[in-house]
């Protein structure tokens, strides 16, 4: 029997996404529907004295407008989303300090960022509404800014919430061994401080929510640009005080998400919120412009690194003490910042470890998890020490990473620490030295270094370096799925993960079809509506394959079993002496015994023609839920071949190689675009990407002519090997590969340019690598150099 | 992102735009490709009255040759010039340069009259033209005038075009017989506004010397700048390593480039340096290899 797990199945979506007939939340259209425009906070922080609103309201087309006191009372405001909240024996284990910073759905008395929400126009369209918002006059008293994560944890800072009492929001340690002694035991020891900044996700697709109130039936349908419907739902549920059976939530084709729409957001609770208080729909699109400002951003950590090693480049200890600047607001507990304490170490033996980590608060826009999350931060520092020890020693740093790996004998591996979601960290399987071999075959190291002495004599400067990854995918806490046969004999499937480019209708339905022995054209897959199933999670940190993909699995096989029953009823032979293939059951000594899947499914419905065995319920359905144990780790190795031009501080990505485990592969061709486009996020973040602001706090990159985001030009064509070592923590031995492509390559860019550098020694330890930063740091190599001789 | 209310005027011909540019020339914005004055309406940056789009007035579009110049009108889209064989032979600056502009799609709506009128000190044309030492023809319903680079561009972003006044058409040189040319640009990506871009040609003698220099830098200066030390210095001179290296820094210190996020006042100006050697270096080599001949 054909299996289509495994195979290049083309994707379900593309057809619809690739003549424009998708539809997003600003194609829907309702009869009666008025728009929205927000307005939004010029300053970085600042008290609002006095807002006027009577031009606004009074122009033509407005039907109102809103501000924090027509909220008052009836919109509660988020405090955190407990969906990120520890669990006990973690909490127990660090006992973190986590103060709670509850944001209210528009500034009330002050804004504490540039972009925060203050007013919402709701007009007969957005021109009129965006012509009203010019109308609003606010009285701003500008207060003392801070946008630095060392300034804010000064004692004479600002403080952004004053009843938090100081800028430091949450603080955590985490131990392992005894660094001291380590230290003590150490032939060299460096200390660096590295620098990862903020970025922003930027999906295709900006934010957008449609609402509608039905008052007939109390019915509350919300579309939204999401990556977590349901968690819409519960925050709209929670905040608003709604029955939460009322209330639909549907991602429609979503463009994009990488993070920044894993969380809810203000405009979600409000805009619905505004549907049924006008008793019209509502419709709000954030333009670029907003989305700049307001969407959250990600990263923005500084580490403090100690490393103890030997002559020979065995790591001995690591100590760091990280910021996380989280802008204005932090709703996520630790998720980020536990993530790079937990990934640091990577696929490196280092017993002796202690890790100090703080989120502080400055008047930025808050920050949220992006692809990776936390780990492309923890990457960065880590693969830069392998090089800067290889440095220090004169050693190929491909020596020092073998020196210093989990070796597959030690595995399954115990880190010592837990994981977030308070199971031990355990690196299951894999081997990581094989692994570095392919990557390193594939690039051709050994004559690539002969080819780097040779051009160099014509002034030629082109270097190669790695990094290496591990990521735990797929955390919980569960994910499910709902298949049914209809009488028709076609295969529904629905998930609570709701996708935004991942192929969730493609992979899901290659699952469903081999459990079955159909084709997966005979199984269709809905998923991103609150409608389909009791409960659901989402689609973030690298699980829809894990969880979705299990949920699925173990759904269609329970389904299976019961139309094994039901066959066995209605061909009076026993369960084993049956076997489900191409749609249809056999009698396995006789096939010329059958019954199709319709025929079951027809008797299946409840009714005196009804085949389904005494003490089961009828109906051709199952409900399956999945709930992981803990998380699997996926891991790889980036290699970047660079050529940088030493006069002008150029970098130039000759080729890019990526080796990875992501467990089964469901459909290889999009594994290799999950990897291809992660890559290109991460160029992104190694060479062009940086939100700046000014010490005012105003965004200096608030459009794509100052945030640079790498086209299809700056984005080579991955070469890409694989391995698949079967995660033991589902059934089919899935790991996620959502992040991996966007976690590894700014340590691996950064790495080849240092490479490329070499005879000067530099060390890259902030990002981007923009040509000017470079070319700085060549000149004063230069300098240094010409001192010396 | 939506631009406040305007009028939309779009003219068929020439006299009927220069009609409406002389009714509300004051208060009203020309758009020919779109591709900066759209944005600028969207975020509300600029806010005329009236919009006269004249992508129907036929008589600005198109490539013609005269005896010493190609003349190209000011409706005529980057695509048109960039794919012209005329222009490639006997203009190949333009071909090669017009290639950093923007990306396809830009380069398939954006007009060369639009380019100069827009006079981003770091746009290709402008430089181009500049280098080229070429003319911008300038209509209004009153008169028609001829006007040079230096003339035109007055500072960022402001040139000499009065209210009432479009324009028609732009005349670039041809590269003389015995002279080579080159373009040398970096942006932080492909497509994006250059750092610093250099346009230079170079004629040599038989003998090899240096018998004309004209060269444009462009996002060194608030419009393009032309190093008359530099061009002054190199004629005469038989060119080698040292005296390319010398000319291209001689005049590093008349630059005042716009220090941003992208690259400091310092780097640009010393990257200005490093393109103008790469120019002449590629100038020259392209004299001797006599591609024109």
């Amino acid at each position: 029997m054909k299996q289509f797990v495994g195979q290049n199945v083309k994707r379900k979506e593309d057809h619809r996404l690739l003549t424009g007939s998708g539809r997003f939340v600003a194609d829907i259209r309702i009869e009666n529907m008025v728009e929205a425009a927000i307005l939004r906070s010029p300053y970085a922080h600042a008290k609002i004295k006095n807002i006027e609103l009577s031009q606004a309201k009074d122009f033509e087309g407005v039907l109102d407008v809103i501000v924090a006191a027509d909220l008052k009372g009836k919109v509660k405001p988020f405090t955190e989303f407990v969906e990120f909240t520890l669990p006990p024996q973690l909490e127990a284990d660090i006992k973190p300090t986590i103060k709670k910073n509850p944001e209210p759905m528009l500034a009330e008395d002050k804004v504490t960022f540039v972009g925060q929400a203050v007013a919402i126009v709701l007009a007969e369209d957005r021109y009129v509404a965006e012509d009203a918002l010019a109308l609003i006059k606010i009285d701003y008293e500008p207060l003392p800014v801070v946008t630095d994560p060392y300034e804010t944890i000064k004692e004479n800072a600002p403080v952004i919430h004053p009843e938090l009492g100081n800028n430091i929001q949450s603080h955590f340690q985490v131990k392992v061994g005894d660094t001291t002694h380590a230290f003590r035991q150490a032939n060299h020891i460096i200390k660096t401080r590295i620098k990862t900044p903020r970025v922003s996700g930027n999906p295709l697709e900006t934010r957008g929510v449609i609402a509608e109130y039905q008052e007939r039936n109390q019915q509350l349908d919300v579309w939204s640009s999401t990556q977590v419907p349901f968690m819409v739902r519960s925050y709209l549920s929670k905040l608003v005080g709604l029955v939460e059976g009322n209330i639909r939530v549907v991602a429609p084709d979503v463009g994009g998400g990488f993070g920044p729409k894993c969380a809810v957001y203000p405009e979600e609770i409000m805009i619905p919120y505004l549907a049924m208080k006008y008793k019209r729909p509502v419709k709000w699109i954030e333009d670029r412009l907003e989305h700049m400002q307001s969407t959250r951003h990600s990263r923005d950590q500084v580490h403090d690194v100690e490393v103890a090693f030997r002559n020979d480049g065995t790591i001995l200890g690591l100590k760091d003490q990280f910021l996380l600047d989280n802008g204005a607001h932090n709703s996520f507990a630790l998720c980020c910042a536990y993530n790079s304490a937990a990934h640091l170490r990577g696929m490196y033996h280092i017993p002796n470890y202690d890790i100090t980590g703080r989120i502080v608060l400055t008047n930025k826009t808050p920050n949220v998890p992006y692809r990776g999350a936390g780990r492309p931060e923890a990457v960065y520092v880590m693969d830069r020490i392998i090089y800067m020890i290889a440095d220090k020693l004169n050693l190929d740093p491909v020596e020092v990473s073998m020196r210093n790996f989990v070796r597959p004998e030690q595995m399954p591996y115990e880190t010592g620490i837990f994981y977030r979601d308070g199971a031990n960290m355990v690196l299951e399987n894999g081997d990581y030295v094989k692994s570095l071999q392919q990557a390193m075959k594939i690039a051709g190291y050994e004559e690539f270094r002969q080819q780097q002495e040779e051009v160099r004599k014509n002034n030629k400067n082109i270097g190669i370096g790695f990094s290496s990854y591990i990521e735990g995918t797929g955390i919980g806490p569960f994910e499910g799925a709902a298949v049914k046969v209809d009488s028709t004999g076609h295969i529904l499937v629905g998930v609570g993960s709701s996708p935004h480019g991942q192929s969730h209708e493609t992979t899901l339905s290659q699952i469903c079809a081999d459990v079955f022995g159909v084709n997966p054209e005979q199984v269709s897959v809905r998923a991103g509506d609150t409608s389909l199933l009791p409960y659901g999670v989402g689609t973030f940190a690298s699980r829809g394959a894990v969880t979705a993909g299990s949920a699925v699995h173990g759904a269609s096989k329970q389904l299976k079993e019961k139309f094994l029953l039901i066959a066995g009823e209605m061909l009076g032979v026993t369960i084993d002496e049956l076997e489900m293939q191409n749609g249809k059951v056999y009698v396995k000594l006789s096939p010329s015994q059958f019954v199709t899947l319709q025929e079951i499914a027809q008797a299946a419905k409840p009714g005196p023609r009804c085949k389904v065995p005494k003490g089961i319920e009828p109906g051709a359905s199952a409900t399956y839920y999945f709930v992981p144990p803990t998380v699997t780790f996926s891991s790889g190795f980036h290699v970047a071949v660079v050529e940088v031009d030493k006069e002008t501080g150029f970098v130039d990505i000759l080729r890019y190689i990526v080796v990875h485990d992501c467990g089964r592969v469901i459909n290889p061709k999009i594994v290799d675009g999950q990897i291809q486009g992660g890559v290109a996020q991460g160029i992104g973040g190694a060479l062009y990407e940086e939100i700046i602001y000014d010490k005012n706090g105003q965004l200096v990159t608030g459009t794509y002519m100052d945030y640079l985001i790498p086209t299809a030009m700056e984005v080579p064509e991955v070469e890409m090997g694989h391995q698949e070592f079967l995660s033991p923590h589902n059934p089919m031995g899935i790991k996620g590969v959502g992040e991996g492509g966007a976690i590894s390559p700014p340590a691996a860019i950064a790495n080849a340019v240092c490479d490329a550098m070499r005879p000067l020694k530099i060390e890259i330890n902030t990002l981007p690598i923009s040509p000017n930063k470079l070319r700085s740091l060549i000149e004063e190599a230069e300098n240094a150099e010409s001192v010396l001789k | 992102m939506k631009p406040p209310k305007f009028s939309y005027l779009r003219p068929n011909s020439l006299q009927e735009a220069l009609d409406m540019l002389a009714e509300y020339g004051d208060d009203a914005k020309i758009m020919s490709g779109g591709q900066s004055l759209i944005p600028l309406l969207n975020m509300r940056l600029s806010t005329p009255g009236y919009i006269i789009d004249i992508g129907r007035v036929e008589e600005l579009k198109g490539i013609r040759e005269e005896e010493d110049v190609i003349v190209i009108g000011g409706m005529t889209r980057h695509v048109d010039v960039e794919k012209s064989a005329l222009v490639r032979e006997k203009c190949p600056l333009l071909t090669e340069g017009i290639t950093w502009v923007g990306h396809n799609q830009i380069r398939s709506r954006g007009t060369i009259g639009g380019s100069i009128a827009h006079a981003d000190p770091s746009a290709e044309l402008p430089c181009m033209l500049t280098a080229l030492r070429g003319e911008i023809v300038i209509m209004s319903r009153e008169e028609e005038i001829t006007v040079s680079p230096e003339e035109f561009f007055l500072s960022y972003l402001l040139t000499s075009l009065e209210p009432n006044q479009l324009i028609k058409e732009i005349r670039f040189p041809k590269i003389k017989k015995g002279s080579g040319y080159a373009f040398e640009e970096v942006a932080r990506r492909h497509g994006d506004f250059a750092l610093v871009e250099v346009a230079a040609v170079v004629e040599l003698e038989a003998d090899g010397t240096i018998a004309d220099a004209k060269i444009a830098l462009g996002g060194a200066n608030s419009v393009p700048f032309i190093p008359e030390a530099v061009e002054g210095f190199l004629i005469g001179k038989m060119p080698d390593d040292s005296i390319l290296k010398e000319a291209a820094t001689l005049q590093l210190g008349d630059l005042d480039p716009e220090g941003d996020i992208h690259g400091s006042k310092e780097y640009r100006r010393y990257l200005s340096g490093v393109l103008l050697e790469r120019a002449l270096y590629k100038a020259i080599a392209r004299a001797r290899e006599g591609v024109f001949v």
